[in-house]
């Protein structure tokens, strides 16, 4: 009772992620829709309510704005529980690729955010996104799955055959350390890591972790880390003003007041659409990281 | 050069796919560009195009198959005529010449009828009612009874009903009791959505009616996704949606006729064409001739019915339903009726639209009426049955509202749950904080 659908997504998707789909369950489950977002998110949720998995793709993340009316995640709490649309998970790359400019590179996380009821799932490789995909599919909840599309070419990983689920709302420690805590989801994560790499050579020690779920998110686990560290830096793509950084920031400073020993910072993309000559520039690239 | 042409096969698709006698001479112009390089094909094959009158020729673009013409000529933005609108009845309730009849026995009509008087009584005493204060907003469904009640009689109990909010004669006729209307708007906690929403946004599981939102036609595309999940498990079952005029102007409106159309999903759209959005005639939704004509442009079937006439929405219904679930197709209804009621307790339509104009749709036009003539015309009521019918709505109407009026608020609990299915962390955090504040805070803010 699954379905794949979304604009191009019969004959493999223009990122392939779903070739050979249509040809193994046929084209009544993995289908093209019409070019509409608010049409196949709408329909994904009328699938889903009627107790189907909707797996939507919306090609870019760029273009999920008018589907955001559909997005607002209220169908189960406004029906008292006799109704809701949990099955529908929607799938869609986001963020920076070197060459997309406005409309291939944002990361609209930050505004889904905001609502009470979905769950936003960002994985940083290809065994991590299987896990959370599937857990994401299988969360009675809608979720909306943001996929690093720096990733799809780059990411080389083992991953594990079986069927695995990966938590959702469970943050992952990916780097231990004692000095400073760095938070980052999705292809963010491989900039930390080289800054923590850098870092490393001057003797500070960084502790790592992969949010993977931003809403719910895994407060206690930044809060132990930052318990431990006293030193808060997160990053992401999105513009740093309202940006889910904000969220984190705000929260610690209120969970861990008398621990911090610095301002919490925030490593982001600057206020500004997405420009393409001056990504570099726009970018929180590890240099930015370890200035911080 | 002449021999390889007819050696190569495998002309692409595209080209076989045109009607008549054009395949042949398609398949050879393909096998010759497929050469690519030959421009002496090219021009062959170009020539013994034009030799063919334009107005024979055929277009082969994937966008279209149609005819060449050599006359420009734009399609005018209205036919000549407005699409004709089907009734049965004419509007003193008598069959008029020629009509078929559909099956409507006198235990079906006057459980239609009944269904109407209660929903009319209802109206009006929840009106007044939030007039009084009691409830904090009502909104009616006056001069809509026939269209709700008649197509709800038309559908089964396993066809899905995605409402817009002035469509709870629908949900009435399923069997959402007086208790349940009600209780949702005092919103205690016996009503459905745990007091959530506001009043008249009812729903019911059981009675296969999606719970009404506010949001103009967003349940639009919900409904051709529940119809698609129909298909698919081959369920004897469609998707029923309804939508008013000012609703069909939405981006959802499109999306949804799209989508229907393109995948096959065996779903209604019913137009409720009242005349108004709130304050908005129809004259300034839209300019074609009303929501039916587009239905041809998303290469769906349509039709426009007297949404005040009973049988005809009966029978118009009941026709589009067969085809949708025997056909998985959708069907387009746009059912012509007038707003009575103001849009709302929050709207005072004598600012936009004449006292007059609104006491003729409510006397003379009356849709209630309309079909209580029929009724009596085949000696299946009488002014007996009327007195009687009125006066026990009447009283069973007050004693719902009584009833739901003293039964307590839901707890403070609710405000929490179905967020997610299960309380998340930080939901748990913050109805702690809450009860906290509360337990601090004078008995005015108490829950239980």
């Amino acid at each position: 009772r699954a379905y794949v659908f979304g604009e191009d997504v019969k004959f493999g998707g223009v990122f392939r992620c779903t070739s050979g789909l249509a040809d193994a369950f046929g084209t009544h489950r993995v289908f093209n829709t019409p070019l509409c977002e608010q049409g196949l998110v709408g329909f994904g949720i009328g699938l889903a309510a009627m107790g189907n998995r909707a797996i939507a793709e919306i090609q870019f993340a760029d273009y999920i704005f008018p589907a955001f009316d559909q997005a607002t995640a209220k169908f189960r709490y406004r029906s008292g529980n006799a109704f809701n649309c949990g099955g529908l998970t929607v799938r869609s790359p986001y963020g920076a690729v070197g060459h997309g400019g406005h409309y291939h590179s944002q990361s609209p996380e930050a505004f889904f955010c905001h609502v009470p009821g979905l769950k936003v799932v960002i994985p940083r490789n290809p065994s991590q996104a299987k896990g959370l995909l599937l857990a994401s599919i299988r969360d009675p909840n809608p979720v909306i799955f943001f996929e690093p599309k720096w990733l799809y070419r780059l990411s080389v990983d083992e991953v594990p055959e079986g069927d695995y689920m990966l938590p959702l709302s469970n943050a992952e420690v990916i780097r231990e350390g004692t000095d400073i805590t760095l938070v980052a989801w999705g292809a963010q994560l491989a900039v930390m890591q080289q800054a923590c790499a850098e870092a490393e050579k001057e003797g500070i020690s960084c502790e790592l972790i992969d949010l993977r779920t931003l809403i719910p998110w895994d407060k206690e686990l930044v809060e132990a880390s930052v318990n431990k560290t006293g030193k808060l830096i997160v990053s992401h793509e999105a513009p740093v003003t309202g940006g889910f950084g904000a969220e984190i920031a705000a929260t610690i400073a209120e969970r861990c007041f008398l621990r911090l020993e610095a301002p919490i910072a925030r490593v982001c993309g600057l206020d500004t659409p997405f420009p393409l000559v001056f990504e570099p520039f726009y970018m929180p690239t590890a240099n930015k990281v370890s200035t911080a | 050069m002449g021999l390889l042409p007819l050696l190569l096969r495998g002309a692409p698709k595209r080209f076989l796919r045109a009607s008549g006698s054009y395949r042949s001479l398609y398949e050879s112009n393909s096998r010759r560009r497929r050469h690519g390089t030959d421009a002496a094909a090219a021009d062959q094959a170009v020539n013994s195009r034009a030799d063919h009158r334009p107005d024979d020729q055929m277009l082969d673009f994937p966008g279209a198959k149609a005819a060449f013409t050599s006359r420009m000529e734009f399609i005018s933005p209205n036919a000549a005529e407005a699409v004709p609108c089907f009734r049965i009845l004419d509007d003193l309730g008598r069959a008029l010449d020629g009509s078929d009849i559909p099956e409507v026995d006198s235990s079906l009509a006057v459980k239609m009828y009944h269904t109407m008087v209660r929903l009319q009584t209802f109206d009006s005493i929840f009106y007044e009612a939030q007039r009084q204060g009691r409830i904090s907003f009502y909104l009616t469904n006056i001069g809509e009874e026939a269209l709700n009640v008649a197509s709800a009689a038309a559908l089964t109990k396993d066809d899905v009903v995605f409402p817009q909010y002035r469509e709870h004669g629908v949900l009435m006729w399923r069997g959402f009791t007086l208790d349940e209307f009600a209780n949702q708007c005092f919103s205690n906690e016996a009503g459905h959505g745990k007091g959530r929403q506001m009043p008249i946004h009812y729903g019911s599981e059981k009675l296969n009616y999606f719970t009404i939102s506010s949001p103009i036609a967003t349940q639009l595309p919900h409904a051709v996704g529940a119809a698609y999940g129909l298909k698919m498990d081959r369920k004897n079952a469609c998707a029923v949606t309804y939508f008013g005029d000012g609703g069909s102007s939405e981006g959802d409106f499109h999306a949804a006729c799209n989508f229907a159309a393109v995948l096959e999903a065996p779903v209604l759209f019913v137009c409720r064409n009242n005349g108004y959005a709130i304050s908005t005639p129809a004259c300034e939704q839209y300019k074609g001739d009303g929501i039916v004509v587009r239905g041809r442009g998303y290469g769906m079937t349509s039709i426009r019915v007297d949404g005040n006439d009973a049988l005809a929405v009966f029978k118009a219904v009941s026709a589009a339903r067969k085809l949708a679930v025997e056909q998985s197709k959708p069907v387009l209804i746009e059912a012509m009726t007038y707003r009575v009621g103001h849009h709302s307790t929050s709207d005072d339509s004598t600012k936009y639209r004449s006292g007059e104009e609104i006491a003729h749709w409510r006397s003379v036009r009356d849709p209630v009426l309309r079909f209580r003539r029929w009724l009596e015309s085949n000696a299946w009521w009488s002014v007996e049955d009327e007195k009687e019918l009125r006066g026990a709505a009447r009283k069973e109407v007050i004693s719902a509202m009584n009833q739901a009026e003293k039964k307590n608020k839901p707890p403070l609990s609710e405000l929490f749950t179905d967020v997610y299915d299960t309380l998340p962390r930080n939901l748990l955090e913050q109805e702690a904080t809450l009860r906290d504040t509360v337990s601090k805070n004078p008995p005015s803010l108490a829950p239980h």
